[in-house]
């Protein structure tokens, strides 16, 4: 799954970025393999949605989310 | 002890409180200029330490030393470059609450052998967050001094200047082996690979491309893994001991509902401080200035410097310091949006809809400042990443009311409620209101006009980061505000003042005799009003006037004389000179006073069929000239520094003044 379909609160390992041009700029954000993400909120109007990347906050497009693929840890709080 | 000047550069991820530690260091020393053999800015500034200089340059944030946008090329350019300055101490600043990622870039620059001290910021909210760092341990592995500091109340600040003034060598340890990475010894050194990779970035084909991204993503990850290891080793995190404030508070400023009022709210407060909170100390200014130019004819003796100084020079620069309350007061709003971490949440709110139109949440900060002055806004379009997004940014950008339009909209406001003083502010509020709308609106239409013209490879992103609250503090904003509005006063008055000395010499000379030939025909005149016919006549005939009517063709569709064709040249420099043309046109010798100027405007008469002049089909018309025409020079100079083309600010021109035209035209001929 990628990290656009995370739930709220739901916490999950990054496995790998697609390639494209945004992939260096987002594992250089800290979505490396192995790290941990987590689904924050989102915007008012749906888009764009906010990640936790280990310890800070990283706003994505859903487009850009779907490229980030991950697997589930746990529900979160 | 060594006593030449020693050279640092403070580098580090964007909001990690660089420049509160740049403020911190060097307080009021300190200025801005030009990187040399480009018109980009830096900042540098300098400090006293046991008697040695010490100057600082402050880079722009970047997150990784393989450039994405126009502010981290800067960057790059800056700690790679072999030209400049030479580099005598890399003070690195990382977020302690965040070290992981802010790490990458330091590995980066450890690498490229620069001698480095880290300094730890921000000390004060990982605690908050339950983070807590072995200050020790992290310097043994690092191979560099770990200060922990906290710009913010200026924690730390002596350890860490001892440390910049002992560090002489780079003693740090290699992070990555670049030979080791599959490139069979290719580059011996990091900053060769470096070099070699963006090289490639900037040669564009797929094959480099690729091979590009495979390289700095293996070695970002090689990077995190190896931090991540030095991380188990020094920082401990407790999750129980975060107080996830941040994230609390976006919880209400993000909310679908809450998070809207929140937004609408701070644009209400901005607007009602700007327009009524600004009016007071505009009023003193008026009033001042008109006062001294009064005084000053009074008791200078008549003559062409005495003229020059009361008519040409004093109202032009007091037609400049006007506008200072209200650049203050929208440069400190700003600067305490983007302090306290809130102005990342509105890029955030409104990309949804910023993108349908071909514009990007971060266009955002660029527009709202536009609605103070379009120069710098435009340079704060540098941290859009996608060319196409920022190019567009940059084009429309202008279209938003900047503050330079406002005393043009006030006249011009004023004429249309002229002897209806009781409902007066309510409805002239309204409508100023609504010229911004149109502004807006005009942008917006224009940004989705340019996303289905402009070509491009390039997908448009949004990747941001939501930098944890802070208090803004009062030092940083002081110190930004002081800087754009010198820069307004300096940058801005220069042309003023030189349009309105230039328009005084074309109004008061005309080719030779023929204001003498006035001064004859009414020698003999006996009416109460020659001194006022004789000027009139004398406007006519002087330079200025011929100007006037060169272009009265191409204006009478709009329902505009050759007076008013006047104002509209020497508009093309800074609108705001409109108002002061006017009132130099129709001899009102004081600027400040609009009230009167509106009384004399209001009985002018059209020469052609005698009806008034300022009718309510002329004045929708100037309105709306005055909202969509270019007529900024410092606009188009910028954008043809930030675009690096000429074809830019050209279409920017022609666009705005083309769509300027028409409405006009379609305003006037649809009302008269």
């Amino acid at each position: 799954m990628n990290a656009s379909e995370l739930k709220k609160g739901e916490v999950a390992t990054i496995c790998q970025v697609e390639y494209s041009e945004l992939q260096t700029k987002l594992i250089e954000m800290g979505c490396f393999e192995g790290n941990r993400i987590k689904r924050l909120y989102m915007a008012p109007l749906g888009d764009p949605i906010a990640y936790d990347i280990n310890g800070y906050i990283l706003g994505l497009r859903k487009e850009e989310a779907r490229l980030i693929e991950v697997s589930v840890l746990s529900i979160g709080s | 002890m060594d006593h030449k000047e020693k050279h640092i550069v403070l580098a580090g991820n964007p909001n990690s409180g660089k420049t509160t530690l740049f403020n911190a260091l060097t307080g009021l020393n300190q200025k801005i200029s030009n990187l040399p053999g480009t018109t980009i800015e830096k900042k540098t500034g300098y400090f006293k330490l046991e008697g040695r200089k010490i100057s600082i340059t402050d880079l722009p944030g970047t997150y990784s030393i393989h450039p994405k946008g126009e502010d981290e090329l800067i960057s790059v350019g800056f700690l790679t470059n072999k030209g400049e300055k030479p580099i005598d101490l890399i003070v690195f600043v990382a977020d302690a609450g965040n070290l992981s990622r802010n790490l990458l870039l330091y590995s980066q620059v450890a690498d490229l052998g620069h001698p480095m001290v880290l300094a730890l910021n921000m000390t004060d909210l990982a605690d908050s967050k339950g983070i807590s760092i072995d200050v020790e341990a992290l310097s043994a592995q690092l191979g560099v001094i770990v200060c922990p500091v906290n710009a913010r109340n200026e924690e730390g600040l002596p350890k860490l200047k001892e440390a910049i003034l002992k560090t002489e060598y780079a003693h740090q340890k290699q992070f990555y082996d670049a030979a080791e990475m599959g490139e069979n010894g290719k580059y011996p050194t990091y900053r060769q690979y470096l070099d070699a990779h963006l090289r490639m970035a900037a040669n564009k084909t797929s094959e480099h491309t690729e091979k590009n991204h495979h390289d700095i993503s293996k070695e970002t990850t090689a990077r995190f893994r190896k931090i991540d290891e030095i991380l188990a080793i020094c920082a401990r995190k407790d999750d129980r001991k975060n107080k996830n404030i941040t994230q609390r508070i976006d919880a209400v400023l993000l909310h679908p509902i809450y998070g809207f009022l929140a937004f609408y709210l701070t644009l209400f407060i901005l607007f009602q401080l700007i327009f009524k909170v600004a009016d007071y100390p505009m009023n003193w200014i008026e009033t001042g200035f008109a006062a001294a130019s009064e005084y000053l004819k009074a008791i200078l003796p008549q003559g062409v410097l005495s003229s020059l100084l009361c008519d040409g020079i004093l109202p032009g620069i007091g037609g400049v310091i006007v506008f200072l309350p209200q650049i203050v007061i929208l440069f400190a709003l700003l600067a305490i949006l983007e302090d306290s971490g809130y102005m990342t949440r509105v890029s955030f709110i409104t990309d949804r809809l910023m993108r349908k139109f071909g514009l990007n949440g971060k266009s955002v900060v660029p527009l709202i400042g536009g609605m103070a002055c379009a120069i710098p806004s435009i340079m704060a379009s540098r941290n859009i990443e996608n060319k196409k997004d920022r190019l567009i940014t940059i084009l429309v950008t202008p279209l938003m009311s900047c503050s330079a339009r406002l005393p043009v909209y006030t006249l011009l406001l004023s004429l249309l409620f002229v002897g209806k003083q009781d409902s007066w502010v309510d409805l002239r509020g309204l409508i100023l209101l609504g010229m911004y709308l149109l502004g807006f609106i005009a942008a917006l239409l224009f940004a989705f006009l340019f996303k289905l013209i402009l070509k491009q490879k390039e997908k448009s992103f949004f990747i941001l980061e939501l930098p944890d609250y802070r208090r803004p503090r009062l030092k940083n904003i002081l110190l930004t505000v002081k800087e754009k509005a010198g820069d307004f006063v300096f940058n801005a008055g220069k042309i003023i003042i030189i349009v309105s000395i230039a328009l005084w010499f074309l109004a008061s000379y005309a080719p030779a005799g023929r204001m003498q030939q006035i001064d004859d025909k009414y020698s003999a005149y006996p009416g109460d009003d020659k001194a006022l016919k004789i000027q009139s006549e004398k406007l006519e005939v002087s330079y200025a006037g011929m100007l006037g009517k060169v272009i009265e063709p191409a204006i009478r569709p709009l329902g505009y004389d050759w007076k008013i064709g006047i104002a509209l040249i020497t508009s093309f420099a800074a609108r705001e000179v409109f108002v002061g043309t006017i009132a130099t046109i129709y001899s009102v010798g004081d600027t400040g006073d609009e009230q009167s100027l509106s009384k004399v405007l209001s009985v002018q008469k059209r020469a052609d069929n005698g009806k008034p002049l300022y009718a309510l089909p002329t004045i929708l018309s100037l309105l709306v000239f005055y909202a969509f025409a270019m007529q900024c020079f410092s606009t188009l100079a910028v954008t043809y520094r930030e675009t690096r083309s000429l074809k830019w600010p050209v279409i920017q021109f022609l666009y705005m003044s083309g769509f300027a035209w028409l409405m006009s035209f379609a305003v006037y001929q649809i009302l008269s």
